[in-house]
């Protein structure tokens, strides 16, 4: 009974998670990206640093609202934000310098590494940002 | 808070564990797993106190500790062993902010925020009759979160030094910024980016009384009076993210051993040359930066800047200075200088480094030898790949009447005792 039940589970949370394939070769492209650009502060395991930069993992502004992801990535952050308790002082500069392609790729990356899973982010949704700047 | 007790009982086996309701927390006495010299012995004597970042000891053996953060409200913690049984079984806390500085000075406890520096007067038992009301002896300095803490040294002669962190990794126009030009003169120097001289005893003073006593430095955690010689020396952190912000010029090697953590003795109206200048270890030289004009070679105005007497691998983080003045230690430690290296991050992708303490032989003021790792394997690991892998950080070092030399670390808040036994 408890193997049919927990079997049940399984296959509803694979259900639930299912969605739209990630877009071929994002993943690769956006961890070229990431190597670039984000590795030397937020880390190679995306754990960040301690009371500077924030972990990446299993963080709502990461896998949450795609818009607002965008937006750090263009603007970059220079508030106090908390994450799961933890405060950082380091400010997140500007990524504008990025194509909309490269942001998509890469944002795509770190929402589906180091324990993510979300949905793609595609350049079209970057380019919509970028112009509101 | 039982259970933290417990699994300290658990740990302190039978080490003269005491612990009883009310102030105490889990304070215990036991081997701590750390590598240090032959001759020397390593305990832990107290754990899980929170953000433990500077430590000062008082001449009578007590020991206060200043939280980054607060833990049950409070930033200060005094720690004494009643019993002189060799743990610190009495605990009590207090102060509302978070910080990093704290020092021990003429019958005062100071002790710092990121933005004031407070001072409370201590008893003969070196008890803070009214933790209520300290003096605000500093305020209002700059606090912008980044490299905000306060870290303070007090001299002979009635001064408070305090340094103020450039809230800036090279004074970009945009801070850590690709392409962003490097501002010149770079407008952070007015209000940080160097060590600030205040009277120890004036209260409420802040820029306007101060004096800015040494410049160019961006960011000082580790500093300490070295009064052998009567001068202030301190540890620099170096700039981060070279080949991230200039990659037409350096590899991730080449950033990751750029630039070299400097030890500088710093004397009235010096300049250490940030953000124009780093120092390059190889090339033993300090050059200009990209930022301003730099090519990792060119020298401009760089040659005229105070050079470090110590360079030390880049990114370490050195956060905690201290001059030995004690005789418990072998003779070539007398005068010598400890550095607690928080461990760096800036590295990546290449492995992490740091995350220990190191010595350096002084004579008269002046290095008389390299300088070595004197208790390494805080992290835990034998490589850190991450700095949160790290299981502890070393962050503050004093110097116990007994003669030992006293290890915070800010990840889960042990405090180590490395003592000679010969």
């Amino acid at each position: 009974m408890y193997k049919i039940i927990a079997g049940a589970a399984v296959l509803l949370a694979l259900a639930f998670t299912a969605r739209q394939p990630l877009p071929k070769g994002s993943l690769e492209r956006g961890k070229k990206v990431y190597a670039t650009n984000c590795l030397a502060c937020h880390q190679a395991d995306g754990s960040g640093v301690p009371n500077l930069n924030p972990t990446l993992a299993k963080t709502p502004q990461v896998t949450g609202d795609r818009q607002k992801l965008i937006n750090i990535i263009l603007k970059g952050l220079d508030e106090e934000i908390e994450i799961n308790g933890e405060s950082f002082s380091n400010p997140m500069p500007s990524q504008a310098h990025l194509s909309d392609q490269e942001i998509a790729d890469v944002l795509t990356y770190v929402r589906n590494s180091f324990g993510n899973k979300g949905t793609a982010v595609s350049a079209a949704m970057v380019t919509t940002e970028r112009k509101k700047m | 808070m039982k259970k933290i007790i417990l699994i300290s009982a658990f740990l302190a086996g039978g080490a003269g564990l005491t612990a009883k309701a009310g102030d105490t927390t889990n304070v215990y006495h036991s081997p701590a797993n750390i590598k240090v010299p032959k001759g020397f012995e390593a305990t832990i004597i107290a754990d899980e106190l929170g953000r433990a970042r500077h430590i000062a000891a008082a001449p009578n053996g007590v020991l206060f500790i200043k939280l980054e953060r607060l833990k049950n409200g409070r930033g200060i913690l005094r720690l004494q062993d009643a019993d002189n049984n060799g743990s610190y079984e009495k605990v009590t806390s207090f102060g509302n902010y978070g910080g990093t500085g704290i020092a021990v000075k003429n019958g005062y406890l100071y002790a710092s925020s990121d933005d004031a520096v407070y001072r409370y007067r201590l008893n003969e038992n070196m008890e803070v009759a009214d933790t209520g009301k300290p003096e605000a002896i500093v305020t209002g300095l700059l606090n912008k979160r980044q490299h905000s803490a306060k870290a303070i040294a007090l001299d002979n002669n009635n001064h408070l030094y305090v340094n103020i962190g450039a809230p800036s990794n090279a004074c970009q126009v945009a801070d850590r910024t690709k392409g962003s030009p490097g501002q010149d003169p770079c407008p952070i120097l007015d209000s940080a980016g160097g060590i600030w001289q205040f009277s120890a005893d004036q209260p409420a003073q802040s820029y306007k009384e101060g004096k800015r006593y040494a410049t160019g430095l961006r960011n000082v955690v580790g500093l300490d009076w070295n009064s052998n010689v009567n001068e202030l020396f301190v540890v620099q952190h170096g700039r981060d993210q070279l080949a991230t912000l200039y990659p037409e010029l350096y590899n991730d090697k080449q950033s990751a051993e750029l630039p070299a953590e400097e030890l500088f003795m710093v004397k009235d109206g010096a300049n250490c040359g940030w953000p124009y200048c780093y120092y390059d270890g190889q090339q033993q030289k300090k050059v200009l930066a990209p930022e301003f004009g730099g090519d990792g070679k060119k020298e401009a105005r760089c040659a005229d800047m105070v050079q470090p007497l110590v360079a030390f691998p880049a990114h370490l983080a050195p956060n905690a200075l201290l001059f030995y003045t004690g005789d418990k230690f072998p003779a070539r430690y007398r005068n010598g200088a400890f550095i607690a290296f928080h461990g760096s991050w800036n590295r990546a992708p290449l492995p992490q480094e740091g995350y220990y303490v190191v010595f350096v032989p002084f004579e008269k003021g002046q290095p008389a030898g390299k300088w070595e790792v004197f208790a390494d394997g805080f992290s835990g690991l034998t490589e850190v790949k991450s700095p949160n892998d790290a299981k502890h950080r070393p962050c503050g070092l004093a110097q116990a009447p007994d003669g030992s030399l006293l290890v915070t670390d800010d990840v889960k808040g042990t405090v180590y005792k490395i003592s000679y036994k010969g």
